[in-house]
């Protein structure tokens, strides 16, 4: 038996752009949060919307506490390079790190990877000194987050020697521990997000031992209508006898009406994607929020389904 | 030049359209659609490029493998699809690997340069894994296609925002980039062996962390890259120019939710504090303006409290079972009241970015997904629509 998704330390929340991911992140967060951990929610692109789904203002690269709910930071790789340089070559920087930075800079566009591990190295970092129960991380959309996840690797097969190279070794281990570490892919029932959601998975397996601990497909519409009900939905909507016929029904019949492709659709979808999964992948589903989209209120909603989804 | 009153215009009169906006919104489709308007509109050669890693065109115009070469959409099978081309209608991928490769042999100053830089560990990851440089290579694809002339139109699907943004900077990025002093400055004492750099404090620190061989493949790697540096610097700036020349505009497309909403502002902003020109703002996905109306919901509302009576009526005149009508007339007047509040979110939204750009065009939600050629073409119908 794989390790529970919510018994992992790092969870590694990532999808297509549009899913969602950032509110499924938050959700898991606020839910590990709600059954006492200690938790590091952690903004990989610094756009601010994991912040704002605890609406917890402006956060930087120093934790911020939400109240009775996780520490929200973002990710900053000249801060996390700084960290980085006080803890492994006990060289503490103040202030900005001037020409040291540009270098660094310099280096990173250089060689791709570093700032990659900059980030990896900083969630692995927090695994291993237990300051956290565990990190859910936001991380990069679909494309980019092959190249942080496969970073340690890269570097190993670069750098042969060095501080970086003795450090790559313990996050692989850290990254490649099924126990440990879980990727959450979020996908929405449509047609490209479920082929990228494939797609990833394929990558993932083919090119990394990270393990992935379930999918959440997002904005999963309520059925309607049974296969019965919507053939009779179908017949009233053309027919709309008596009363029914006056114009001011148009739009509530449009309204069912387009929930009903909708649902069509996505069950379609759904069944592509599941009929692509490896055996035992869990799969939640995370239901469409028609009230409140985003914010606090949206984060709670999705925690309290998604611990009937995981628990 | 004046803002068009319609994308029709827009696309008539402009020679680089970018659709650019937050991933998931159908940015690809758009551009698609926006080409194949163009297309059977007038007369002319229109290419329509991806740039999304996802290589996602294939999938929209119902193509595969089309890798990195242009290729035509003949007038057979846009005919099929319902469409009277007017003009010539082509396509093209991103390939990431095979472009900069491309790009190393066209522009190496021999063949064993390019060999050595090609078979270079660093370059190798560069292109294979990593994305960074991806927004690069797009515009320099760009400046390549644009620069044959042989297109009257190239319609440019981008990366979703934030890295639409890179991808505007990335010409200026790599102009910095290869002129830093600092490039030249850890060249300089290679070329003196590596033991001459280890004096420096930053060779020393760098090579601590990195190690002494992984600097002399990064020191190997741009000197190989040197010769080239003068071509890098030269074509950055003429795709500078190109996304500022006044035949190039910019389509911002989302969808009329919060947050793909935000970005597009964000992106909206970001253009045009860079003077670039912004030919329209699409908001794809649109739920049925009548969910909105204040009307549709009283009649929701109205439904659901006589439910009852209206199934009973509905039951007789159709003969159908009045528990099922009942339950199917519930249903539909609760559905009604849920869309109407996120109908009512969006047009809030809508009302919000009326004004945000020249041209604003709503499309609405389809039934069907956007997945072939015919529903393309609708889409184009729509997009093309005055405003």
């Amino acid at each position: 038996m794989p390790t529970a998704l919510l018994e992992r330390r790092l969870l590694y929340v990532t999808g297509k752009g549009g899913t969602g991911k950032t509110t499924v992140a938050a959700g898991l967060a606020w839910l590990l949060a709600q059954q006492g951990k200690r938790v590091l929610a952690c903004e990989v692109d610094a756009k601010g919307d994991l912040a704002a789904a605890f609406e917890a203002g402006k956060v930087g690269f120093d934790p911020v506490q939400v109240p009775s709910g996780p520490l929200v930071m973002s990710m900053d790789t000249e801060a996390s390079l700084r960290e980085y340089l006080k803890l492994h070559l006990r060289i503490p920087v103040i202030g900005r790190i001037g020409p040291l930075a540009s270098a660094f800079d310099f280096v990173a566009t250089a060689a791709p990877g570093v700032k990659e591990i900059l980030t990896v190295g900083k969630f692995c970092y927090e695994v291993r000194a237990h300051a956290y129960d565990v990190i859910v991380v936001d991380a990069a959309a679909t494309g980019h987050v092959i190249s942080q996840l496969t970073a340690p690797q890269a570097i190993n097969d670069l750098v042969k020697v060095g501080l970086i190279r003795s450090q790559t070794d313990w996050m692989l281990e850290i990254l490649n521990d099924h126990d440990l570490t879980g990727v959450v892919v979020v996908t929405t029932p449509e047609e490209m997000p479920v082929l990228e959601t494939i797609d990833l998975l394929r990558n993932l397996r083919e090119q990394t031992d990270v393990d992935v601990a379930g999918v959440v497909v997002n904005r999963t519409l309520p059925e309607l209508f049974g296969v019965r009900d919507e053939a009779l939905f179908a017949e009233i909507a053309a027919a709309r006898p008596g009363s029914l016929a006056d114009a001011r029904f148009d739009g509530v019949f449009d309204a069912a009406r387009h929930a009903t492709a909708r649902r069509r659709l996505a069950a379609r979808h759904v069944a592509t994607l599941r009929a692509a999964l490896p055996e035992g992948l869990p799969l939640a589903f995370q239901p469409y929020l028609f009230a409140r989209a985003e914010g606090l209120r949206a984060t709670r909603q999705v925690a309290s389904s998604l611990a009937g989804e995981f628990s | 030049m004046t803002a068009p009153t319609s994308l029709r215009r827009l696309a008539e009169t402009r020679e680089i359209l970018l659709c650019c906006g937050p991933g998931g919104v159908g940015k690809t489709t758009i551009a698609a659609s926006v080409a194949l308007l163009a297309a059977t509109s007038a007369p002319g050669r229109v290419l329509v490029l991806t740039i999304d890693p996802a290589k996602r065109l294939a999938d929209a115009l119902g193509l595969s493998g089309i890798g990195n070469d242009v290729v035509r959409i003949d007038d057979e099978t846009l005919r099929a699809a319902g469409a009277v081309p007017r003009g010539e209608l082509y396509c093209a991928m991103l390939d990431m690997k095979q472009s900069w490769d491309d790009l190393i042999r066209r522009h190496a100053p021999d063949a064993r340069t390019a060999e050595r830089i090609l078979s270079n560990p660093l370059y190798q990851n560069i292109t294979g894994r990593f994305v960074q440089s991806h927004d690069y290579i797009a515009m320099e694809r760009l400046h390549e296609l644009h620069s044959t002339g042989e297109w009257d139109l190239i319609v440019v699907d981008t990366p979703p925002t934030r890295n639409a943004l890179d991808f505007l900077d990335a010409p200026a990025r790599m102009e910095e980039f290869f002129s830093s002093r600092l490039l030249r400055w850890l060249i300089a004492p290679a070329r003196g062996g590596i033991l001459g750099m280890a004096a420096r404090p930053f060779t020393q620190i760098a090579d601590k962390i990195l190690g002494t061989q992984f600097l002399a493949d990064i020191t190997e790697f741009f000197l190989s890259l040197q010769s080239m540096y003068g071509g890098f610097i030269e074509r950055a700036r003429a795709v500078s120019r190109l996304l500022s020349d006044e035949r190039t505009s910019f389509l911002v497309v989302a969808t009329p939710e919060p947050a793909p909403l935000r970005e597009a502002e964000f992106f909206l902003k970001e253009l045009a504090r860079r003077k670039y020109e912004i030919g329209g703002l699409v908001l794809n996905r649109a739920l049925p303006e009548s969910l909105a109306h204040h009307d549709t919901e009283l009649a929701a509302a109205e439904l659901a409290a006589q439910v009852a009576q209206v199934a009973s009526e509905t039951a007789a005149v159709l003969g159908a079972d009045p528990a099922a009508t009942e339950r199917v007339l519930a249903q539909t007047a609760s559905s009604s009241a849920q869309w109407s509040v996120v109908a009512r979110r969006e047009a809030a939204a809508r009302d919000r970015v009326a004004t945000a750009a020249p041209l604003v065009v709503t499309v609405p939600s389809l039934d069907d997904e956007v997945g072939d050629l015919s529903g393309i073409l609708a889409l184009g119908r729509v997009l093309g629509a005055p405003a």
